[in-house]
């Protein structure tokens, strides 16, 4: 009986991470060699691990939507003898450790297999110090990441009771077992609060731990308040998920892995990867920094004309030529006249961090969700290596191959929210830097150019900033110096290097 | 984007149908001939060989999810194929597999651990070629071709062809997916073969898939019809049936050894797992596509064949069961230990005899390795290199 724990392999070639998406097993299950214990996404694709040995789980050290590098141990497993920790010492282990994940939206087959680490703060241990190091490295830049505490990985599984444990009814349910089915699992009906011990025969005990149905949640009908068979199926019954109403065609891929109401009304989705981070990131930014917006309209004809010229240009023949690769290098310019707005606020130092690079974000739309990733030392490229780098990051993104390292340590960013023919909005701030650009569309409008009412390329420019370090009228300069190569791109020739 | 080149619109050699049931039409009586002498102990062996062939695919796409393997690239629904054409064998004949014919080197009775150890990365081959007639997987697309048709060749020049004696006569076959057809080797393969008429089989596994390319991808003609085009005797056979795979190939085999020339065989199959386990087909092809050819399991029909014949019944199930189980854990085992082969080694077996350039550069890498100082034109020639590169990159870039 030795503990054995299980590094993340490099199922591609050259893979260096992968995320872990959802636990196939759980703390005290028995497992067969090859038996299919967790799903994981690479860069590559979603790709099923089998266990390398028989015996039992010991722990799952990796929560779900954890990003983890090739080599970290992701499980825990006791290989030989029989299965079945004895309930023996540290069994009972107190209710708290499930108390967080008390939550419906917790109950959930995946969460809820982490029974005992996932939702308390403090109290980590070395090992998964270390753990969350590897993480805040790459994974998104929240500074109020949730951080993971852990049981010691040797603590004996909470959740294997002997066959013979009375049911803890309100003070720990014991966690449905995940259904085998791989979309969703039971929306559970939370436990009443009562403290009384739920009646019902071992049979049906046995059906309802075989179905993973928690026996103080079904309403029993029996004499004397016993739970009979029926009441079981009538409440697994009730619990199944409904499959929605979809016609041919109809692809919703939003819902995917969610759980559908008893009503069918509504879906429940895990918050995972993309849309985590993303969340996560805004919170931070939204509530973290005080933001001011500051608006501009203009005329861009004269920047629609050099777009048309340059895709004429037999040396930008191979790249895609955009409105967006000016935008670029007019927030370039106004950087460099400006440097002060590529800065960081350092809340823990209580500094203000200066930027001599420029890393431009460019915030992209993919199947998986909302990216940014940024283009290192933007600063440095001439306006044929910025569309290069701009196609590069845009395809890669679209493609879903975005690595987080993309992701990381940008300055500025830009968000063009005129592909969607929007007009302008109020951008919250990528964490960690000053500004962010937004590039509404680009219409003809009726223009007073000249003196003279002109049909003319009209665009408007929205601009946020972190106000604990630039202030309004820093912004509104920086703003102007835009707009201003946008009107004239020639003005990039004055203010060029 | 449809083509002519489906399985609908083209004669297909089939001998055993989906269902399990011999085929009786008049058109393929020649065929039917050669498998009407297979004892029920050779069709019993031949679904030993597919069913043992693909717990080897299992367990080592097992063991690559475990992070045992480098990489493995699955067989499975291409047993019927290899294990039929491998029968057809005799034991002077060599074989030119690609990295996928773990079938062929079943039957040729190839170490299962032996041949795992290119896909640890522990040794460049795992096993000595001139020991089983079968040379080491080759990865590089399509060049065994190449190596085949001149093997061959040789073999004409040893005089082992036609000389009527059957212990003497030889064969060659080499194996390569629809993919590998569009690659330059194969086809120069293809014209060294027939115009010295070389005692060669070019097996082609239509697999229909190279890597996330469909065939329609790669050709306007069925593949079997490259073969004609270079003067060679082509057909296309069910490549899922066992029977079939094994008829065709005796006789382009007979061909070969007789003197006649090479035959060019394309097996029409269906790769019914990734290409490799770094691959991800649901990325580019349907479901339903999967599910229609897993309704034509070519271990399940040819099953099928042996239960109503009566050949097998629930005991030699279940020892089979058990001895892919056997087979399954010793694999586990004994792959975990396979350790690295010297870093040396391949220095030791690129030349027959001692060469001196080669020699030479096991002297620098040992050095190397050792840690002792260098050449030093060797040091600051790499740089100079890496620094031309970037700059051809960058005048690449703004071109």
């Amino acid at each position: 009986m030795a503990n054995q724990s299980f590094p993340l392999p490099d199922v591609g070639e050259g893979l260096t991470e992968a995320e872990i998406v959802e636990w196939r097993v759980k703390p005290g299950d028995p497992v067969q060699v090859n038996q299919t214990i967790v799903e994981i996404e690479t860069a590559k694709s979603l790709v099923e691990l089998p266990s390398p040995w028989s015996g039992t789980v010991a722990g799952l050290l990796v929560e779900p939507g954890t990003t983890v590098e090739v080599g970290t141990p992701i499980i825990e497993i006791t290989v030989g003898g029989a299965a079945a920790s004895d309930g023996g010492p540290g069994s009972d282990v107190p209710a708290a450790d499930s108390a967080g994940l008390s939550d419906s939206s917790d109950s959930e087959a995946s969460g809820s297999v982490l029974v005992g680490y996932g939702t308390q703060e403090a109290k980590a241990s070395g090992r998964r110090r270390r753990y969350q190091d590897g993480r805040s490295a790459t994974s998104a830049p929240s500074p109020s990441a949730p951080s993971p505490s852990a049981p010691s990985p040797s603590a004996p599984a909470p959740s294997a009771p002997a066959p013979s444990a009375p049911v803890r009814a309100a003070q720990a349910p014991p966690a449905p077992a995940p259904a085998p089915a791989p979309t969703g699992g039971v929306v559970s009906v939370p436990a009443p609060g009562t403290n009384t011990r739920v009646l019902a025969k071992p049979p049906v005990r046995k059906l309802a731990k075989d179905l993973g149905i928690d026996l103080a949640g079904v309403h029993a009908s029996g004499p004397g308040g016993i739970v009979t068979r029926e009441d079981v199926l009538a409440h697994q019954a009730a619990a199944q998920p409904k499959p929605l109403a979809t016609y041919a065609g109809d692809t919703e891929p939003w819902l995917e892995s969610g759980a559908v109401s008893v009503d069918g009304r509504e879906t429940r989705v895990p918050v995972k990867s993309v849309r985590k981070r993303t969340a996560e990131a805004m919170v931070a930014s939204a509530f973290t920094a005080p933001h001011v917006t500051v608006f501009h309209t203009l005329d861009v004809t004269r920047t629609m004309e050099l777009v048309e010229n340059l895709k004429k240009d037999r040396d930008f023949s191979e790249v895609k030529v955009t409105p967006l690769l000016i935008a670029a290098k007019a927030v370039l310019l106004a950087i460099r006249r400006h440097p002060q707005i590529n800065a960081s606020w350092d809340e823990a130092a209580q500094e203000i961090v200066y930027k001599h690079y420029a890393n431009l974000g460019i915030a992209a739309a993919t199947p998986r969700g909302l990216v940014v990733p940024n283009i290192k030392d933007a600063h440095r490229l001439d306006l044929l290596e910025l569309a290069t780098a701009i196609a590069d990051l845009t395809a890669t993104a679209r493609d879903g191959r975005t690595q987080p390292s993309a992701m990381t340590g940008g300055t500025f960013t830009i968000t063009n929210v005129g592909v969607f023919g929007i007009d302008t909005g109020t951008p919250i701030l990528n964490p960690g830097e000053a500004g962010i650009l937004a590039f509404g569309a680009i219409r003809q409008q009726p223009w007073v150019h000249d003196g003279e009412l002109a049909v003319r390329w009209v665009t408007q420019l929205s601009l946020s900033i972190d106000h604990r370090l630039v202030d309004g009228e820093l912004g509104a300069k920086f703003l102007a110096d835009v707009a201003a190569v946008l009107q004239d791109p020639a003005r990039g020739l004055v203010w060029g290097r | 984007m449809n083509s002519d080149i489906g399985e609908d619109k083209v004669p297909l050699l089939q001998l055993l149908t989906p269902e399990g049931a011999r085929v009786t039409g008049r058109g393929n009586s020649a065929y039917r001939k050669r498998i009407a002498g297979l004892k029920p102990e050779q069709l019993r062996g031949m679904y030993r060989d597919m069913v043992l062939t693909r717990r080897f695919d299992d367990e080592a796409t097992s063991l690559q999810r475990q992070g045992e393997l480098g990489l493995y690239a699955p067989s499975r629904g291409q047993e019927a194929a290899q294990v039929g054409n491998a029968y057809a064998l005799a034991p002077q004949d060599f074989v030119f597999p690609s990295y996928r014919e773990h079938g062929v080197l079943q039957v040729r009775g190839v170490d299962p651990v032996d041949r795992l150890e290119f896909y640890r990365g522990t040794d460049h081959g795992g096993w000595n070629p001139l020991e089983y007639n079968a040379q080491v997987y080759t990865v590089v697309i399509g060049s065994q071709a190449l190596h085949a048709a001149g093997y061959a060749m040789g073999v004409q020049r040893d005089g082992l062809v036609g000389t009527g004696d059957p212990a003497k006569d030889t064969a060659v076959v080499t194996y390569f997916g629809d993919g590998a057809t569009s690659q330059g080797d194969v086809n120069e393969g293809l014209v060294f073969a027939a115009v010295n008429q070389a005692p060669v089989v070019f097996f082609c596994q239509n697999n229909q898939w190279a890597i996330s390319e469909p065939t329609t991808r790669q050709t306007r003609t069925p593949l079997y019809k490259r073969g004609e085009g270079f003067g060679i005797p082509s057909l296309r056979v069910d490549g899922n049936d066992v029977l079939a795979c094994y008829a065709a190939t005796q006789e382009a085999l007979e061909r070969a050894r007789s003197g006649g020339g090479p035959t060019f065989i394309e097996a029409f199959t269906y790769r019914m797992g990734a290409h490799t386990t770094s691959d991800d087909p649901t990325r580019y092809r349907t479901t339903e596509q999967e599910e229609i050819w897993r309704k034509r399991d070519p271990i399940d029909r040819l099953r099928i064949l042996l239960e109503n014949e009566g050949a097998i019944d629930g005991d030699f199930e279940a020892e089979l069961r058990a001895e892919a189980d056997a087979l399954g854990e010793r694999l586990r085992e004994r792959t975990r230990k396979l350790e690295p082969a010297t870093k040396t080694q391949m220095f030791e077996t690129v030349y027959a005899t001692e060469h001196s350039i080669v020699s030479e550069d096991r002297a620098w890498f040992e050095a190397y390795e050792a840690g002792e100082p260098t050449d030093a034109t060797y040091a600051t020639s790499a740089p100079a290199g890496a620094a031309s590169q970037t700059a051809v990159a960058q005048q690449g870039g703004t071109r």
